[in-house]
């Protein structure tokens, strides 16, 4: 009984707090609804970290931390340790911000900066369309385009010259860690240029105008005023594209060449962590095993979350705030 | 400090200045390239068979993916139904009620949640839909989709709902109109064409999603039989055909990804030029 004498009173004190607020009964359903549908998202990524700790369990308790740490993965035997995987995500990606960091924020500087208006739109979209193109799309022009080309003209070039560093030799296959390296470098220029983009757009014009009174060159304007002033939010686009690189799936798995093992070499076959779920889940043929893949997504997305969280925070920064925080 | 003569300054900046121009070159490359391979390999492999046809079974030529493409399609349509009503709902209280710290930690999440990686989407319905249902499913994929849809609508929505002049609002509510109906008579209609726009550029990307798919819709290679069943998707049949030893399969991956690239580009640039400059219609 008291239940229902508290639920009264919660029912009342809403009613009373509408009528201040000038709403009538279908006005605080509407409202509610719409809240009760914003907090299932909130319920949804909840749900989504507890479902897959559940489920990986078994593999926690079994390996703890070691799991993190093991280097073997051996179905057969029943023992698993993800560190090839993590190795694998972590140069992979690494590779990829390399090659991908530097092109995309030229672009960036250019479309923000340089291009006159009748370029820029036709080079964003096309930018715009390069994120658009399927993952699985970019995975087969890598299997039949990029890895003959890697293993016949890039792979023997560097062997040849640089052989000597450990990451340069072994047999080129053409797919391998480089392979991957580039692939995801390709996906996510267009996440780090397009928003590197906006944040330098949102620096204040009295920055570049003050430079220019100084006497600067264009350049020295660029560099000093506007990518240092921006620097929080070209830092929050980067870490925003690692998070992209590091979820990555189909055309890594595709192009990486699947092999349980760490290697100096970035000629070599390898594992993403998103690769050996791809590839392996269907397989698992026993709980453990399951258990064992799905604590490896599970630190996908705790890693991702992070990383995206963290860019969100950087973005802001410059950006300010959320997208449409502010009103009117 | 080392002073510099103003003509080296200058050389340097248009050094600096022609770098990242080519920096924009060197983006555009892999799209060219990507573009040309996936049209001259896969127009030439696309038939009339290839749109019409069941695949065959191994070792026979000919066939086709049209299973594949009226999968993808219904799960498609699935994936609205989950997302549709989440986003714009949540886009709505987002954009008319979003002041408190609730809000904030909602937008957060959305953000968030784009970045969550495709994968452990599979892996969470797998856990949730698919194990306790015992079968791979074409709800199971449609819901994986769904997900995925979800923080793009709802930031489409809540940014469209912005753009709408308080105005507007106003002169409803002067009217007596209460504030729901003013929401969904007025202020929704409004934005109708840009929440359009946002939705069906959502639905392009998640169009191509393999990853989610793997083991939630599975594949099948047969006509779709019902929704409790596995469902054949454009995205898995071009994985499998692409990663397969067979010439005839391979010729086909590409004529598949050539479909499914062609979908989604001509639905993204078609809807921009569209929403261009009328993301509001005030009339």
């Amino acid at each position: 009984m008291t239940i229902v004498r508290e639920g009264m009173k919660i029912i009342s004190a809403t009613k009373k707090r509408s009528r201040l607020r000038g709403e009538n009964l279908p006005d605080v359903t509407f409202r509610l609804v719409a809240l009760a549908f914003a907090g299932l998202i909130v319920l949804l990524v909840l749900a989504m970290a507890i479902a897959m700790a559940k489920s990986s369990w078994p593999a926690i308790q079994q390996f703890g931390l070691g799991f993190l740490v093991g280097r073997t993965w051996d179905p057969v035997f029943k023992n698993f340790g993800a560190l090839p995987f993590i190795y694998g995500t972590i140069v992979s990606s690494l590779l990829a911000l390399l090659l991908a960091v530097p092109v995309s924020l030229g672009s960036a500087i250019f479309l923000a900066e340089l291009a006159p208006a009748w370029v820029r739109g036709p080079i964003s979209l096309m930018i715009e369309l390069l994120a658009a193109i399927p993952s699985v799309v970019f995975g087969i022009w890598g299997i039949f385009v990029l890895n003959p080309w890697l293993r016949t003209s890039v792979e023997p070039m560097l062997g040849n010259n640089f052989g000597f560093f450990p990451l340069f030799q072994g047999p080129m296959y053409g797919l391998g860690m480089l392979s991957a390296g580039l692939i995801l470098a390709i996906m996510i220029v267009p996440t780090i240029t397009a928003i590197s983009r906006e944040v330098l757009m949102a620096v204040p014009n009295s920055q570049r105008e003050a430079m220019l009174a100084l006497g600067a060159t264009r350049w020295e304007m660029i560099s000093k005023a506007v990518v240092s002033y921006a620097r929080p939010g070209i830092v929050g686009a980067v870490v925003l594209g690692l998070g992209r690189a590091v979820g990555e799936t189909m055309a890594v798995t595709m192009v990486i060449g699947n092999r349980h093992e760490i290697s100096a070499s970035l000629f070599a076959p390898g594992h993403t962590m998103a690769s050996v779920i791809a590839n392996e889940f269907s397989e698992a043929t026993y709980n453990l095993y399951l258990a064992a893949l799905v604590e490896t997504g599970l630190v996908l997305l705790f890693v991702t979350i992070l990383l995206n969280a963290l860019a969100r925070l950087l973005v802001w920064r410059i950006a300010g705030g959320p997208k449409g925080a502010q009103r009117e | 400090m080392i002073v510099r003569s103003y003509g080296w300054r200058k050389a340097k900046s248009l050094v600096m200045i022609a770098l990242v121009v080519a920096c924009v070159g060197v983006a555009l490359v892999p799209l060219v390239s990507i573009l040309a391979y996936v049209t001259v390999r896969g127009a030439t492999a696309l038939n009339f068979a290839f749109l019409t046809q069941l695949p065959k079974p191994v070792g026979e030529t000919g066939g086709g993916m049209a299973n594949a493409i009226v999968g993808t399609l219904i799960l498609l349509g699935l994936a609205c139904c989950v997302s549709l009503p989440i986003g714009i709902f949540s886009g709505v209280h987002l954009a008319e009620y979003g002041k408190g710290w609730f809000s904030k930690l909602v937008r957060f999440i959305t953000d968030v949640l784009t970045g969550v990686p495709s994968i452990t989407v599979g892996i969470f319905v797998y856990t949730v839909i698919v194990l306790p249902m015992r079968s791979f499913s074409a709800i199971a994929g449609g819901i994986a989709l769904g997900i995925i849809m979800v923080p793009t609508v709802t930031k489409t929505t809540e940014e469209m709902l912005r753009m709408v002049p308080r105005s507007l609002r106003e002169g409803a509510w002067a009217l007596g109109v209460p504030r729901w109906r003013t929401i969904v008579s007025v202020v929704i209609p409004t934005a109708a064409g840009g929440i359009v726009t946002g939705i069906l550029l959502a639905v392009a990307r998640v169009a191509g999603e393999t990853a989610p798919l793997l083991f939630t819709a599975l594949g099948n290679r047969f006509w779709h039989s019902g929704l409790g069943q596995p469902i054949a998707a454009l995205p898995l049949q071009v994985f499998a055909y692409a990663i397969s030893p067979y010439d005839d399969w391979q010729a086909q991956a590409w004529a598949g990804a050539f479909v499914l690239t062609a979908m989604i580009l001509i639905v993204s640039i078609v809807v921009r030029i569209v929403a261009r400059g009328r993301h509001i219609t005030t009339r």
